[in-house]
């Protein structure tokens, strides 16, 4: 049963989260009228806003008002951006401002709020897109009305200050529906067509709505697009528009402008002037100082009295020429000693000892040689020996030494048989020491040599 | 460097001009040095005012309905 009940303070907190979570809320733009303004002492700013059938209370810190233009009053017409949030002590919904203007303006206020906002987030106003204008100009173009107080402002300014620059005067129209149109083309003719320095672009005051095409996305854009570096001039001192904004340098009102754009030739001649003056005045103290100088030496000793200074460098000559002298031969001596030194230990270092060692293992290799060549030979004499006594002991000659013959018949054939022999025929045996004739008396064949 | 002084702008001829002052003025520069410098200072100056000096008749023009320039004065308007 008592769970039922909660506790203020957990519904204000769900209330605070369910208004939290709207993102329609956290920006709000909002138009009212400012009732029980309250000025706190502390910076601070506590109001309502109100119209006909409702109000809201509403606070704006001192950090967010310390700003304002203007000063915030009971019945006043606004125009305010904030978040609605909730005061969980009061359990008081309100508008925390952030930004307030005074209405009248309405709808292009917003515009201008909301443009600038873009283009400052795309980075069109950064400081370093920012381009420098030219000490001393040698072209301006000027955009803007041929008619209005503007250009004239212009145009006597650079005049009186600096009358040796030309100026091209781009007429456009300054309001009206094709005023961004015009303004933009003239921009863009004086990027391709002139060889312009400096652009001046602006017209004279009035009113927001005659301002407005310094307003237009269009025309800050070819500001920001501008090669060549561009002055802004819109209105008057309170006056500011997108293209200030955008401009490279923004003048309070044309005749400022004109002044940013150019120096001032009197100050340029007072500034040579001065140049020349100091110039001269410097060639004239360098002068005294060298003469200074030039006297100073002249009354130098050396100046007056130079053969005391002759001899005190012949003196300085002899002993220069004594050290030098000196010194060479300590020189020589080093040298030497060093060459002999390399001399000692290139010779240890030296190939001699190698050629002896070779020249030993040489000598015994030719020995070795030597020996080793009579072992063949005389391994090849004793083998020749050998088979030359083989070779005699199978010569026929040498077995008829010991006592054999071979009889040769008649016709000269050898007789192998006994049965190639008849009785009575003649036969020669050769045997050792030449031949005998023989006549065969008897023929007699042993039994069983038979067949 | 004295030949080019038709071709310099005036601001190169105030910056030469500013340089040499500066130059000569810390007393460093050898006497010769000094006086060229001292020399060549006063023909930038001289360049230097010239160019200051040398007003045309017309210098302001306007671009008519047609493109083209011509030459624009303010009508002074009494008040």
């Amino acid at each position: 049963m008592n769970d039922q009940y909660l506790t203020v303070t957990a519904l204000t907190k769900y209330i605070k989260r369910k208004l939290s979570s709207d993102q329609h809320l956290k920006n709000v733009w909002l138009r009212g009228e400012i009732s029980n303004f309250k000025h706190h002492s502390r910076g601070h700013m506590y109001l309502s806003l109100k119209d006909e059938q409702a109000r809201i209370q509403a606070v704006m810190f001192a950090g967010n008002n310390r700003n304002l233009k203007f000063t915030p009053e009971n019945g006043m017409n606004v125009l305010v951006r904030g978040e609605i949030n909730v005061y969980e002590p009061m359990g008081q919904y309100q508008l925390y401002i952030q930004d307030m203007q005074p209405d009248g303006i309405g709808a292009l206020y917003l515009a201008f709020e909301q443009l600038k906002e873009k283009l400052g987030k795309e980075g069109l106003f950064s400081v370093e897109r920012k381009k420098a204008i030219p000490t001393y100009p040698n072209h301006i173009a000027v955009i803007t009305s041929p008619t209005g107080a503007a250009v004239r402002d212009v145009l006597t300014t650079i005049k009186r200050r600096y009358p040796i620059v030309p100026v091209s005067i781009l007429p456009v129209l300054v309001q009206g529906d094709r005023a961004p149109f015009s303004i933009v083309r003239a921009i863009e003719y004086a990027n391709e067509k002139l060889d312009a320095d400096v652009l001046i672009v602006g017209r004279g005051g009035g009113s927001i709505e005659d301002l407005w095409a310094f307003n237009e996305e269009v025309v800050a854009r070819a500001i920001a697009n501008s090669r060549i570096p561009v002055i802004s001039a819109v209105g008057h001192e309170t006056d500011t528009t997108i293209s200030d904004f955008v401009a490279d340098i923004r003048a309070a009102t044309p005749t400022g402008a004109a002044e940013l754009a150019v120096p001032s030739i009197i100050e340029l001649q007072e500034q040579i002037q001065s140049l020349k003056h100091r110039i001269r005045r410097a060639m004239e103290t360098k002068q005294t100082s060298e003469r200074q100088r030039l006297f100073r030496l002249e009354k130098s000793y050396a100046f007056k009295y130079p053969e005391q200074l002759m001899k005190q460098k012949e003196q300085d000559l002899d002993r220069l020429l004594e050290r030098l002298s000196k010194q060479m031969v300590i020189h020589h001596e080093q040298r030497r000693e060093k060459v002999s030194n390399l001399q000692n230990r290139l010779f240890v270092q030296g190939p001699g000892a190698q050629i002896k060692e070779g020249r030993h293992r040489l000598q015994s290799n030719t020995k070795q040689l030597h020996a080793r060549f009579e072992d063949v030979r005389n391994a090849k004499r004793d083998q020749f020996r050998v088979n030359l006594e083989k070779l005699s002991l199978l010569n026929p000659l040498e077995i008829m030494k010991r006592g054999y013959a071979i009889p040769f018949s008649e016709k000269g054939e050898v007789i192998k048989k006994v049965s190639q022999v008849k009785k009575g025929s003649n036969l020669s045996l050769k045997m050792h020491g030449g031949s005998v004739d023989c006549n065969v008396l008897d023929v007699e064949e042993d039994k069983h040599d038979r067949e | 460097m004295t030949e080019s002084k038709e071709e310099l702008s005036f601001e190169q001829a105030m910056d030469q001009l500013e340089d040499l002052v500066e130059k000569l003025e810390t007393g460093e520069v050898p006497l010769e040095k000094a006086i060229q410098y001292y020399q060549e200072g006063m023909k930038l100056s001289k360049v230097c005012n010239e160019k200051l000096g040398n007003v045309e008749k017309q210098m302001q023009q306007i671009m008519n309905e047609h493109g083209e320039f011509e030459p624009f004065s303010i009508q002074e308007e009494d008040s």
